[in-house]
């Protein structure tokens, strides 16, 4: 419980701060590191995104004095949080908020923004300071027993192989877990279609491996668990999305290296020995795969990651897959592989792509 | 049909006498329907008893006197303190369409054509069958002069029905005139009552005491005991004239040469330029006036045209002066800023003219209605035809979007303003005889839009300045109410007592007030303004019938009484 006496401090600390401040009739200050992609550099030896030293200050001023005072409130809320030994989903905060009268927040969005400044001022990851994201970390199936704990903390072993055509749930906090596993790599899914197609026709069976759902952009807990599987089981990490920009650049990229909006923690919440192996712009080529055109979105964000993001600059074949991609003006979906049968993906597809490491991207 | 010789034919011609044209066209010079007409003929008679005490430099102290004979039949009763008239004059001034004074000089005066009072004869004889009565008492004579008039509208001569010598106890000199006549009083906007009010606005110096046909006594004391410079009269200018006018004068001229003629009927004309105009018309300048037939005359026309002539002298026009343009309408308006302007004078088709405008913006003014327009001729309100006149054109060219008021293309500007427009010239040019709409010639409208732009520039700022202020006191308003919050988000992490939160609530304060700077405010500060002036020509007011209303009615006339006194 010392991290957790830590965060008690911290925050008194912060407080004591600005009180000091304000009894000298002296505008006080927050000041947290900038949580974006400018405040990011990538690290190939360490394989993450590393947060800068760009910090913001925020100033009590007019324009400022709602977002100063629920960021006060908020961090009261994880005081007590940390002390209770008590934790609140992010919706729950929200609602917390509602008796806050004035400085309530109006939407959730307001007060996940608060939060994750919060976080980062004390550079913890969110769970230490109370707070918990209310959505699920992925689904699992294949080779693996996750080690848990029952509310008696009781050991709990869980056989990933036994759910049938269900699967098992990553919790929203993982730290306490461990694995026991004979696969022999981890394949994580962008869509939970595809990991259903998979998971029935046993493909973790046949492949010996671990699939896993990401369910679109993986969340926190998505990442650490991936991370926590393949370091402590030196497992390798393949990653299979849909072929457009967002699969790339959101999903993949994010899963790999992190986030510029979590940059205080990506250490942790990143899976730097992930492979993307499809699907590639050139498999859309090499496969004949059904597609779509792509929408203006698509070719912003093309446009964008090749301009701005640390991660994709990093890497020529990046660039050039998604040069190609723009070029074509089309993206294919994981799902566009039943074009050629629905056992396709699993005999034809995913066997050739996982042999052929040159077809993969970085 | 029997076909008609052309001798039968011309048995139909003969002349119209301009009375019998006005008795037909009666709405030409103002007296269309029974409400008009009530205010035209207060109107010609006020505009005359005001020229002749300016004229004779005597402070005016007009009394005007409605009194409701039947349900339309009304008499009105203007009387003044001017010099009088003297007994030869006075049937032709009264009972003569065209006979006067002003027609054939050029100075800032209210009338110009000598019709106006005339016509209130004729419209009182048409709807009464009944002469009007005319006393006038010059200073140096003994006894007043009562005359009762009628027009013989066949030949516009008077018809004098009775004339007799009478006593005039109290007055030195003056003229009175009743006329009875088919008529309609109602209050509001285009009512006698905001004639005489907008009247003693722009005319600080005059008094005037009315008495409307409830008997309610209403006194617009002077608030100047100054009079206006003297309007000078000026010769033509020989860009203003036209042919057929330059024609006649040259029959008419006592000159002797044409470049006399030149030199002596016109001004800005000397010697030098008579040379020029003379050179430039292939014309002598020794030619004999009279002898200058029409082929001749159109080449002098053109001749001026291409000479290069100085403009008129400014110095005959009196502008009311931008200051007490304001201060009148202060007085009328409790609105939170004012602003006004003079123009310098400028000159059109040879007539020097001078634009002054002001502006009263906020207060209590409705938002959401277009703004109020006031417009004055040479110190004469003008209530009717607003749509047609130049004055309003130019309100609706100038963009008033960027001076801060809303407007939809080309039209009237919405917001909470009063706009007021005095054009003072030589020769005013209405579009009707009625002289309620100035014609728009270019260089009038340019003018009036100058100085409107002028006063909108003044305004934007304030406009601009009133919008930051608003900002700030939201902003104000914002910090106030998260200032506890700060506080409280603090006391809860820290756990401090609740003197400390009030003492730290007042620090914050003190720190975004200091980064702030001391909140502006506006205020309507507007010492002049006359509640009970700006109410007269308001929508008609009901008269409160409780004792309460009775009394305070009497009061504030008091009030007005000892303020003349």
């Amino acid at each position: 419980m010392a991290k957790d006496n830590q965060v008690v401090e911290k925050i008194k600390e912060i407080a004591q701060e600005v009180f000091t401040k304000i009894r000298k009739i002296e505008s006080p200050e927050l000041t947290m590191p900038i949580r974006s992609l400018t405040n990011v550099a990538y690290d190939e030896k360490e394989g993450y995104f590393k947060i800068l030293n760009r910090l913001k200050t925020r100033t009590l001023t007019a324009s400022t004095i709602k977002t100063f005072a629920q960021t006060l409130k908020m961090m009261n809320l994880s005081k007590e949080l940390v002390k209770t030994e008590d934790i609140a989903t992010k919706r729950e905060a929200y609602y917390v908020s509602k008796n806050w009268g004035e400085a309530r927040f109006k939407e959730q969005p307001e007060s996940d923004s608060v939060m994750d400044d919060i976080e980062a001022m004390m550079r913890v990851n969110r769970e230490q300071i109370g707070f918990i994201p209310e959505e699920k970390g992925g689904a699992v199936a294949g080779e693996l027993v996750v080690i848990d704990k029952d509310d008696q903390g009781e050991k709990l072993e869980i056989d990933c192989t036994r759910f049938g055509s269900g699967a098992y749930s990553v919790p929203s906090s993982v730290e306490h877990l461990s694995f026991k596993t004979k696969a022999k790599f981890v394949l994580a899914i962008e869509t939970s279609g595809m990991f259903e197609r998979l998971n029935k026709h046993n493909y973790w069976k046949k492949s010996n491996c671990i699939l896993i759902s990401m369910g679109g952009v993986p969340t926190r807990a998505c990442r650490r668990f991936i991370r926590k599987l393949s370091d402590e089981n030196n497992l390798p990490v393949y990653v299979f999305t849909d072929g457009d920009p967002y699969g790339f650049g959101s999903i993949y990229r994010t899963l790999k290296v992190g986030s510029g909006n979590a940059a205080h923690i990506n250490q942790y919440f990143c899976v730097p020995k992930a492979k993307f192996i499809g699907i590639t712009p050139q498999d859309i080529v090499d496969y004949k795969l059904p597609t779509h055109p792509l929408k203006d979105v698509d070719i912003k964000k093309i446009k964008d990651l090749i301009k701005n993001d640390p991660f994709i600059k990093h890497y020529k074949p990046w660039q050039k897959a998604l040069n190609q991609m723009a070029k074509m003006k089309v993206r294919a979906e994981q799902q566009a592989l039943a074009k050629h049968g629905l056992n396709y993906v699993s005999e034809k597809y995913l066997p050739d792509k996982l042999k052929d490491q040159k077809t993969w991207l970085p | 049909m029997a076909k008609k010789s052309a001798e039968e034919l011309a048995k139909k011609h003969r002349e119209i006498s301009i009375a019998e044209f006005f008795e037909k066209n009666r709405h030409l010079l103002g007296f269309d329907n029974p409400r008009r007409s009530l205010l035209t003929a207060i109107k010609e008679a006020v505009d005359n008893a005001l020229d002749a005490c300016e004229e004779a430099r005597i402070l005016p102290e007009i009394n005007v006197e409605i009194i409701q004979l039947s349900d339309t039949r009304f008499r009105v009763i203007v009387e003044d303190n001017g010099p009088g008239i003297v007994k030869k004059q006075l049937p032709k001034i009264f009972a003569k369409l065209l006979y006067g004074s002003k027609f054939h000089k050029l100075s800032a005066t209210r009338g110009q054509q000598g019709i106006g009072i005339s016509a209130a004869v004729l419209y009182g004889q048409l709807t009464t069958g009944k002469p009007a009565t005319i006393i006038s008492k010059i200073a140096s004579a003994d006894k007043a002069y009562q005359i009762k008039l009628k027009i013989d509208t066949q030949t516009n001569s008077p018809d004098i029905k009775d004339d007799q010598e009478i006593e005039w106890p109290g007055k030195e000199h003056g003229t009175r005139i009743e006329i009875d006549m088919e008529a309609a009083y109602i209050r509001g906007r285009q009512s006698v009552d905001e004639y005489l009010k907008e009247t003693a606005i722009v005319n600080p110096h005059i008094t005037i005491i009315y008495t409307n046909p409830d008997a309610e006594q209403l006194i617009f004391p002077r608030a100047s005991e100054v009079l206006p410079p003297e309007p000078k009269e000026i010769k033509p200018h020989p860009y203003g004239v036209e042919l057929g006018r330059l024609i006649k004068m040259l029959q008419i001229t006592d000159a002797k040469t044409l470049q006399q003629f030149l030199t002596t009927e016109f001004v800005r004309v000397g010697a030098g330029t008579a040379k020029d105009i003379c050179q430039n018309s292939a014309l002598l300048p020794k030619t004999k006036p009279k002898k200058i037939n029409r082929d001749m005359a159109e080449n002098l026309f053109k001749g001026i045209k291409k000479t290069k002539i100085m403009a008129p002298p400014t110095d005959c026009i009196s502008p009311i002066g931008a200051d007490l343009l304001e201060k009148g309408l202060r007085k009328e308006i409790n609105a939170e800023f004012f602003c006004s302007t003079t123009r310098p004078a400028s000159v059109y088709r040879g007539n020097p003219f001078v634009v002054e405008a002001a502006l009263a913006y906020g207060g209590e003014q409705p938002c959401d209605k277009s703004v109020r327009i006031l417009r004055f001729a040479n110190r004469v309100p003008l209530l009717y035809q607003q749509g047609a006149c130049a004055m309003t054109g130019a309100i609706q060219a100038t963009s008033w979007k960027s001076y801060g008021l809303q407007q939809s293309r080309s039209s009237i500007p919405v917001g909470p303003c009063t706009m007021v427009i005095h054009m003072s010239s030589v020769w005013v040019p209405f579009t009707s005889e009625s002289k309620e709409a100035l014609a728009p010639y270019e260089d009038i409208i340019k003018e009036i839009r100058l100085a409107l732009q002028e006063c909108g520039r003044k305004l934007a700022s304030f406009v601009n300045k009133k919008k930051k202020i608003k900002d700030e006191a939201k902003k104000r308003s914002y910090i106030e109410k998260f200032i506890p919050h700060v506080a409280e988000g603090l006391k809860e992490i820290m756990g401090f007592d609740d003197i400390t939160k009030m003492k730290l609530e007042d620090d914050l304060a003190q720190i975004l007030e200091h980064t702030r700077g001391e909140l502006k405010e506006i205020k309507i500060n507007n010492p002049d303004y006359d509640p009970e002036l700006a109410k007269i020509g308001r929508e008609p007011v009901e008269v409160k019938k409780n004792d309460d209303g009775e009394e305070s009615k009497e009061e504030s006339n008091k009030d007005k009484q000892t303020k003349l006194n």
